[in-house]
């Protein structure tokens, strides 16, 4: 196949396009026809939106995800090649150009978004209608050429055969003569290939991009370099909201090779001919300025504040809103026969992705166009956001948008803080300038998963079953800080910060999820896993403490509980079998957890052992299943679980980030500690394979480990830990 | 003041200061963009190279100490990634993001290079001086394991 690089792609789109002189499609996502013909007269040529062949037989085909390691660039595509019966080896991938109303994400109302493990199981259903109809364009196209009834026909990759005749036209032949019609064909449901019928989804292809990650020709945001390019570097204020007061100026720009410093309203940026003197400059900055004390943050302790935060949620009069409602529990709780009242509590956790910060920026010297290079989940957002801080019209900022060294969440914030630097820096100066963010930038500034604290409360009728259950939720608001826009959209819910605080899976007839709102002002995002890994550490190690509360196995109590989600059980009862669970360890524990994570099901054993005199503990094992309906690239969907898990190991056991006085305590990774290579136990990870719509994969199992690895504390020591993450300081102090 | 030294076999020169790290020199100057900027301390391995044929963080290697010595970045363990580590990273599908994957390469490449037929407790210890944050730790050990069978 020909695996491109993405740079390079994004260089060459245009000569694609323009050279694209087979047959093209013009078929947009439903209702928005017009749009694809605009975007064929942007270029002056009549370009596919999704799908081109050439008379060479090469089918270029568009990739409308970023591709940060989630396989998505591969997977996307993969999913028009099978309805189109193309010759996978034909394929050409090309990043999609910025036209949301063609290759907007379904999943997050047509903006060009990757996030929330939800690529897939959004395109899905238009990126096989749009194979399928490409498909047809070809047979028709066929028939006619031939002469026979289209139903004669029939296609083996690439190739349309009549059977009867024996006669073949491969794709670049019929490519040569086609006629594209104005309307689309119409193509049903039942038009589209049965399961048992795919050559590519559900068989593991290369992907595309990987052959370009053995030899460092990958092209990530920091490695662009364009022609007279300066180095930028920027001190931020450490609490959002402050502004710079003064730095000593003089001290700054008498480092070797620095060009200019500034001001900006959140920070000091300073321009040099090269990064060392660029980092050198902004030493000089750090050590000399000073902030207003605008923000919200200041004096905010983050140790007192989740100690607040507890408190909050222990006060039946703290206002809280309702955020998941499901029969009624505030009628049936007092009617109980028997309460369990639990609470947990979350640290701040940082994303950690291995490539820092940056962006490269041309603007013009007028100001009034830009060229943006950056590792964004977001092309829209990252064409909005550098138009929105030039004061010009988004038609103006042409994006490049690059692989992307790890996202994470922390890669898709509203405002794109990291691109922005560069391009106020470039506009300051009027040359490229590529910014980039130090270690230190990168945890100093972070945006982090939220601090929180869950009362959660069970209710049990007479005869023992777990009727009610409340959840109610103090935690430091994400998706306002995050993402504005879709918080206003999304009717002002904290998604981000809440998803994943019911019951869901579990058979529990009167649920009441309750968010207490606060906004501590330090910097959130979301995370990966979001809400789910603070939340169901709190409602997995819960449920867990109701089954030993009742004398039950907390497998087989998941079983009862998951009776009639007959996906759900089969995830759990296969977790536990692959984990030989009813065997018993020496000096090891074992501990479960199950979750629902956007229809994906996930559930997970981990066997732990703990050093008692230094409170480590050590996982030894973790086993995992999951069902996410079509496995489109079902190794990839392996990898993806094993890189959840080794990210849930992390915030189970190390990753902690500590506020005082507003600002970030860690720096760099001596002190934010992330998973090594000897971190990481044998994970033996099954695919569940069904032919269900497909769902995420790219997150899901990172929320199972905190409160499995709890739950096999609990096992091992007989004591629950309710503050995650386990960190030896914690653990000695628990089993001690 | 002009320091020349070897890079990939060829000879290079750089005017960037003697304290400058051997990482900045090597991306920005030589333009070998392979070799990632992680951490800038030594800590994650993303700028790993080898340095007369052994590993080193190119972050933490100053121009001033590569006077006349050899580098070697992932540009230059093969011409075409037929390096057997580079095939078994290929073979064991390991690269996600792929930023770290430069760095584990040139850490593998030199285990293997001074102990052919590393332990797997070896080899885990060896590689864990490099961060992933994908967390592709398991696959890093197949596939060092597959390079060291296959070599």
């Amino acid at each position: 196949m020909n695996a491109i690089n993405r740079f390079e792609a994004a260089v060459s789109r245009r000569q694609v396009m323009i050279g694209a002189a087979g047959l093209s499609f013009a078929i947009a996502l439903g209702g928005h026809a017009d749009a694809a013909v605009m975007a064929g007269e942007r270029s002056g040529q009549a370009l596919s939106p999704w799908v081109s062949i050439a008379p060479d037989g090469t089918i270029t085909i568009m990739s409308a995800a970023t591709e940060m390691g989630q396989g998505s660039m591969t997977s996307l595509p993969l999913i028009i090649a099978e309805e189109l019966d193309a010759d996978w080896n034909k394929v050409k991938i090309v990043p999609a150009p910025v036209i949301e109303t063609i290759y907007g994400n379904p999943g997050f109302g047509g903006m060009m978004y990757t996030a929330g493990s939800n690529a897939v199981t959004s395109y899905y259903k238009n990126l096989r209608l749009f194979g399928a109809q490409a498909r047809r364009v070809l047979l028709d196209n066929a028939a006619k050429k031939i002469g026979v009834p289209v139903e004669e026909l029939s296609t083996e990759p690439s190739i349309v055969v009549h059977a009867r005749s024996g006669r073949k036209l491969t794709y670049g032949e019929i490519a040569a003569f086609a006629e594209v019609p104005v309307q689309a064909p119409e193509v049903k449901p039942d038009d589209l290939k049965k399961p048992a019928d795919f050559r590519l989804i559900g068989k593991d292809v290369m992907r595309a991009e990987l052959p370009h990650k053995v030899n460092g020709s990958a092209q990530y945001a920091i490695d662009v370099q364009v022609p007279g390019m300066l180095y930028g570097a920027v001190v931020r204020a450490p609490i959002e909201g402050a502004a710079p007061e003064k730095f000593d100026e003089d001290k700054v720009m008498a480092v070797k090779g620095i060009v200019k410093a500034v001001k900006l309203p959140y920070g000091v940026g300073v321009i040099a001919e090269t990064p060392w003197a660029a980092f050198a400059a902004r030493q000089a900055v750090e050590g000399s300025v000073s902030w207003t004390k605008d923000g919200k943050a200041w004096g905010f302790d983050s140790e007192k504040g989740l100690v607040s935060f507890a408190a909050t949620a222990r006060d039946p009069s703290a206002k809280a809103t309702d955020w998941f409602k499901l029969g009624d529990a505030r009628a049936e709780m007092p009617k109980a026969a028997s309460t369990f009242e639990a609470e947990y509590l979350c640290d701040y956790a940082y994303h950690a992705q291995m490539e820092p910060l940056n962006g490269v920026a041309s603007v013009s010297p007028a100001g009034d166009s830009a060229e943006v290079w950056c590792g964004t989940q977001s092309q829209t957002m990252a064409l909005e956001a550098t138009a929105q801080a030039l004061g010009i019209e988004r038609s103006k900022v042409k994006l490049h948008d690059m692989l992307i060294g790890g996202g994470f969440g922390r890669r898709g914030p509203r405002d794109m803080d990291f691109l922005v630097d560069a391009v106020l820096l470039s506009k300051s100066i009027g040359t490229p300038v590529k910014s980039m963010w130090t270690r230190e930038d990168d945890v100093k500034n972070g945006r982090f998963r939220p601090l929180s604290a869950h009362l959660l409360k069970a209710g049990f009728d007479a005869s023992g079953k777990l009727v009610a259950w409340q959840h109610r939720l103090v935690g430091d608001r994400v998706t306002p800080f995050a993402d504005p826009v879709r918080y206003e959209k999304a009717g002002k819910k904290d998604f981000i910060l809440m998803l994943g605080a019911d019951a869901k899976g579990y058979d529990v007839a009167h649920q009441l999820v309750e968010q207490v709102y606060e906004d501590t002002g330090v910097r959130t995002a979301p995370l990966r896993g979001i809400g789910f890994t603070a939340n169901k550490f709190a409602t997995e190690t819960f449920v867990d403490e109701i089954a030993y509360q009742r004398g039950i196995d907390p497998v087989k109590y998941r079983l009862e509980l998951l009776s009639k989600t007959p996906r759900a059980h089969k995830v759990m009862e296969r977790a536990a079998q692959l984990a030989d669970w009813d065997r018993k360890r020496d000096g090891h524990g074992l501990g479960a957890a199950y979750i629902d994570y956007s229809g994906t099901q996930v559930a997970a054993v981990v066997e732990i052992s703990i050093d008692q005199s230094s409170g480590t503990i050590k996982v030894h094992n973790v086993w995992c299943t999951i069902d996410c309906g079509t496995a489109v690239q079902p190794d990839n969907v392996v990898a993806q679980t094993e890189s959840s898990i080794v990210y849930g190991i992390g915030l189970a056991l190390t990753e902690r980030i500590s506020i005082k006085d507003g600002m970030v305590e860690q720096s760099n990774f001596y002190d934010y500690i992330v998973p090594r290579n000897r971190d990481v136990p044998p994970m033996h990870v099954e695919v569940i394979q069904t032919d269900n719509h497909p769902t995420g994969v790219g997150q899901m199992a990172t929320p199972l480990i905190t409160p499995a690895v709890s739950n096999a504390i609990m096992a091992l020591a007989g004591k629950r830990l309710r503050h995650a993450p386990f960190t030896e300081e914690r653990v000695k102090k628990a089993i001690g | 003041m002009a320091t020349n030294f070897l890079v990939n076999g060829k000879a290079a020169t750089t005017e960037a200061p003697l304290e400058t790290p051997l990482l900045w020199v090597i991306r920005e100057d030589l333009k070998l963009t392979g070799t990632k900027f992680g951490c800038g301390a030594g800590l994650c391995g993303a700028c790993m190279v080898h340095i007369d044929g052994k590993r080193a963080f190119s972050c933490q290697t100053q121009v001033s100490e590569i006077v006349g010595r050899s580098v070697t970045t992932i540009e230059g363990l093969s011409p075409d990634s037929s390096h057997p580590v580079q095939k078994a990273w290929l073979a064991e599908r390991v690269p996600q993001c792929g930023y770290c994957q430069s760095g584990q390469i040139m850490s593998a490449a030199d285990l293997l290079k001074h102990n052919p037929k590393p332990t797997r407790e070896q080899i885990v210890e060896h590689m864990s001086t490099n961060i992933c944050r994908c967390g592709t730790y398991q696959r890093i050990v197949r596939a060092v394991e597959r390079a060291a069978r296959e070599a």
